[in-house]
């Protein structure tokens, strides 16, 4: 290390340090047993709504869900007149990943290098970001956290909001593969590239990329053929980038690709129908209503992370808005995220917007629930109010589309999550104080 | 055309030309300027100063609220809308926007008092498209946060399409923009290495640029004196000539209190700095614009009688809001400061009225008093409480026809009058809404890079700047 170099290391570890005890979020422990909700209307998402309901939560698992059971044993939380509903989804943020979007050095969701699958967003996650008890005490009690750099920017994670430690918090550390597709497009106002110029780098880019995975499902083959029968062959060396491809081109996990623009999005799904055994969900999809058959056909999912995106500047005010709905009556399996970090938080007034703007409340529900759940192998765990799923949910005093309502209790895989968080701390400390100073 | 040029010399064409396109010009500016007369019958009216009244008519008459009342006579002329089932609500305020200006940031000094958002107003814009829609009708266009003291402001009603002129809120106090903190620090002290690169440094430059105002100012009239003096008399030695310092004079504005200062800032110290700064100079209406950390020295500000103007939920974008809450408007407003919700951004103000309805969820305000923040609390801020903010007889006619209660999430504004002109109908709203086409820009590929990623301008602020610095810090 030079001089400057070991400075530099200096001022980095000494900022590393104030934000720890900066992040350092100082809750109440969870309460965790046996707890009966009762009184309740119960929003389930698969099976309808039950009035004056009873949900038992044991330990981690919802263990009942109807209208009539026994609670002797349980902890009774009376929710008459409340609405419960299975824990909000949003399917994409940077929450964990980034503290201070500001300050570089905190912020972990761009990786270097233009091919990384191997990175995870599971591995940088900070389950002591002061931004996840400010979010899950708003219902949102999980999201997908995303890498965002480079042709393959690496693992996102499906991730709840409680626990101390990434591995504790995790529904599903690697749920997808992050890839951007270069755009055949300018990138903007100032893009001074010739047409030209543009075709021959987006055929270039997009070649790399089809390369690459041409090289996976080849690793992919070897290392199968190998693994299934090793006797009399020599073993191939190991990858870190390529095994971390396998699951992608096996298909076990699904390819989020960040694509917003009518262009892109039908170049994408064109591509996409070479690509052999994988599967693909679309992520943005600000202008998926103008090719709502297209993208219905493909059968590809959208993550619709657009609604408070101003739209292409002449259109109408409102696309953004009717965007969710417009795909899903086309036929397009819809999952609404905020792509915020410190906001997440705002997820149910995003969906709230798709609600009134033609998709409904009922399919908004779902778009943040049991849709996200599905797109990313959760549903046996996540999405709906169901005997056997994770206790993942909460209680809201009306609607939780409403900016006016208020969340009255979290619970995150049976934990009944204290609702508290800095911004609730620091509104006690100072909502009440004397002038201290002339 | 030699010729041509002759007959215009010789019956002294040129003069009656130019009285006549002076004339076309402010027929032009009237028309920009025009007042309209609509009943709007039978809705659910949210006055905001007094109590909401069922089933009520307002009559606007040449721009002017005239009556309020049950069956109110439609007169002559007047268009008549029916609002059975629906609420109208006063225009929203925003008492800080970037919304349609050209420039935002002179970003080549820490003071630049001189400048104005005068000349800097688009009246084609976009964005003032979405605002309507949104149900605002007023804005204040501000300088960015570039600078320790900024430009003037501009308070501006959304006039779409109409002119820089046609955009102007007749007789609005004059503003100017402040900032405090990480923005002035990092451009001139970080970016150009000059003071301020501290908050230390912030202070000073403001207490240093308002002693030179004053002492300009006396030099300034002493030799304007003895300038008299000498030329009265006719002889004698001339003295030695102070300059006009057009600088100077605008701060010697603000501290004789004729224009309104709207600070930007974010933590509590830098706040409570600028209220002991402005004390011991005599400045009395003020708001704190962001004041993310506003809450946490409410009771001085209320002492003070300082407003705030602030987001309902940002937090943690940069460093300096990271230790802030979505309490702060409820804290601000428990402790009696005058507080409005502000966008600061082409995205929030399409849902202002959302924000303030998260005052409710977060610190159980009241409906009234999240609306007040959104109305007559900004409208205060700006120094137009007496004309707009609120649904009054002799108040402006710029309401908003909400399908049902503008605080929930399921509420559309429907139609946007501004002076009893229709400037937004939902129902009437084409697939194409420019008005002015550019054929340089094609929407399909070259639209702006950030609105694709992220659609948020959390540093709308620094507009015109982040150029500037990315050239200094080069070097």
């Amino acid at each position: 290390m030079t001089m400057k170099k070991q400075i530099n290391f200096i001022i980095v570890c000494f900022l590393l340090a104030g934000f720890q005890t900066a992040e350092a979020q100082i809750t109440d422990k969870p309460e965790f047993g046996k707890f009966a909700i009762t009184g309740a209307t119960l929003h389930t998402v698969t099976n309808g709504i039950i009035n004056n309901g009873v949900i038992l939560i044991d330990g981690k698992e919802i263990t009942y869900v109807g209208d009539n059971a026994n609670t002797s044993g349980y902890t009774e939380i009376d929710a008459s007149g409340k609405h419960v509903y299975p824990g909000f989804i949003d399917s994409w943020t940077r929450l964990g990943l980034v503290e201070v979007s500001s300050v570089p050095v905190t912020n972990d969701a761009s990786e270097l290098g233009r091919f990384n699958p191997h990175v995870r967003a599971f591995t940088a996650f900070n389950p002591h970001s002061a931004a996840i008890p400010v979010t899950r005490v708003s219902g949102v009690t999980t999201v997908i956290s995303a890498p965002s750099s480079g042709s393959i920017s690496g693992k996102a994670g499906l991730m709840n909001l409680w626990g101390y430690s990434p591995d504790s918090m995790a529904v599903a550390g690697n749920a997808a593969l992050v890839l951007n597709l270069p755009s055949p497009g300018k990138r903007g106002w100032w893009d001074q590239r010739s047409e030209k110029e543009i075709k021959k780098q987006y055929e270039e880019s997009l070649k790399r990329i089809n390369d690459y995975l041409d090289k996976a499902r080849f690793y992919n083959e070897m290392m199968t053929a190998y693994e299934e029968n090793p006797r009399g062959k020599e073993q191939p060396d190991m990858d870190i980038e390529l095994e971390a491809m396998r699951e992608v081109v096996n298909g076990d996990i699904p390819v989020i690709i960040s694509v917003s623009r009518e262009k892109d999005i039908l170049a994408a799904i064109e591509w996409t129908e070479k690509q052999e055994g994988m599967r693909f969900v679309f992520e943005g999809v600000q202008e998926g209503w103008r090719v709502a058959e297209e993208l219905a056909e493909s059968g590809i999912p959208c993550l619709v992370s657009t609604l408070y995106n101003t739209t292409r500047g002449y259109d109408n005010y409102q696309r953004p808005y009717q965007n969710p709905g417009l795909l899903h009556e086309a036929g397009v399996k819809v999952a609404i995220g905020t792509g915020d970090t410190e906001n997440v938080r705002n997820a149910p007034f995003h969906a709230g917007y798709a609600a009134t703007y033609g998709l409904g409340t009922e399919a908004a529900v779902k778009a943040l629930t049991i849709n996200p759940a599905e797109i990313f192998g959760a549903a046996d765990e996540l999405g709906s109010l169901e005997e056997g799923k994770q206790a993942t949910l909460f209680i809201s005093d009306g609607d939780p589309f409403e900016p006016m309502s208020q969340i009255e209790q979290v619970f995150i895989e049976g934990n009944k999550i204290p609702m508290d968080s800095r911004h609730i701390q620091l509104y006690q400390e100072f909502l009440d104080r004397d002038a201290v100073n002339d | 055309m030699v010729s041509f040029m002759n007959l215009i010399k010789s019956i002294n064409m040129k003069r009656i030309l130019t009285t006549l396109l002076l004339l076309i010009v402010t027929a032009a500016g009237a028309k920009a300027q025009e007042k309209g007369s609509v009943l709007i019958k039978n809705g659910t009216v949210i006055t905001i100063t007094g109590d909401d009244l069922a089933e009520t008519d307002i009559l606007i008459e040449d721009g002017i609220i005239t009556k309020i009342g049950k069956d109110l006579r439609k007169p002559r002329g007047a268009e008549e809308v029916d609002a059975t089932g629906k609420y109208v609500m006063p225009g929203i305020l925003d008492a800080h926007s970037h919304l349609n200006g050209v420039d935002i940031n002179e970003a080549r000094n820490p003071v630049t008092a001189e400048v104005t958002m005068e000349e800097s107003v688009n009246p084609n814009a976009l964005g003032i498209y979405h605002a309507l829609a949104g149900g605002v009708t007023t804005i204040h266009l501000m300088h960015g946060s570039a600078n320790v003291i900024g430009g003037q402001g501009e308070t501006l009603k959304l006039r779409y399409g109409s002119t820089q002129e046609g955009m102007r809120f007749k007789d609005a106090p004059r503003t100017i923009k402040f900032a405090l903190g990480e923005n002035p620090t990092r451009v001139h002290g970080q970016g150009s290495g000059i003071q301020p690169r501290t908050r230390m440094g912030v202070e000073q430059v403001i207490r240093g640029y308002f002693n030179d105002a004053q002492d300009y100012k006396r030099n300034r009239e002493e030799y304007l004196e003895a300038k008299a003096e000498y030329d009265r008399r006719g002889k004698g030695t001339p003295p030695v000539p102070v300059p006009q310092n057009l600088r100077y004079d605008v701060l010697n504005d603000i501290i004789d209190g004729k224009i309104l200062v709207h600070c930007h800032s974010y933590r509590a110290d830098e706040i409570l700095m600028l209220m002991r700064v402005f004390k011991d100079f005599g400045i009395e209406n003020y708001t704190f614009q962001h004041g993310n950390e506003a809450f946490k020295v409410a009771p001085e500000l209320a002492k003070n009688g300082a407003h705030t103007s602030v987001f309902a939920d940002w937090w943690a974008y940069k460093f300096e809001v990271y230790y802030s809450t979505a309490y702060n408007a409820a804290i601000l407003n428990e402790n009696g400061v005058v507080n409005s919700i502000n966008s600061d951004s082409g995205e929030l103000i399409r849902h202002l009225n959302h924000e303030a309805a998260k005052t409710i969820r977060y610190g159980k305000l009241s409906q009234n008093d999240a609306l007040r923040m959104i109305t007559i609390n900004p409208a205060v801020q700006l120094g137009v409480d007496d004309r707009v903010g609120s649904i009054e007889e002799g108040k402006h006619g710029d309401v908003v026809i909400w399908s049902g209660h503008p605080l929930s999430i399921y509420s559309i504004a429907e139609k946007t009058y501004v002076d009893g002109i229709k400037y937004f109908d939902r129902g009437e709203d084409a697939d194409d809404m420019r008005i002015d086409i550019n054929p340089n820009v094609d929407f399909d590929d070259a639209r702006n890079y950030n609105e694709i990623i992220s659609g948020r301008e959390h540093d709308s602020c620094m507009k015109d700047a982040f150029i500037l610095m990315e050239e200094t810090l080069q070097h």
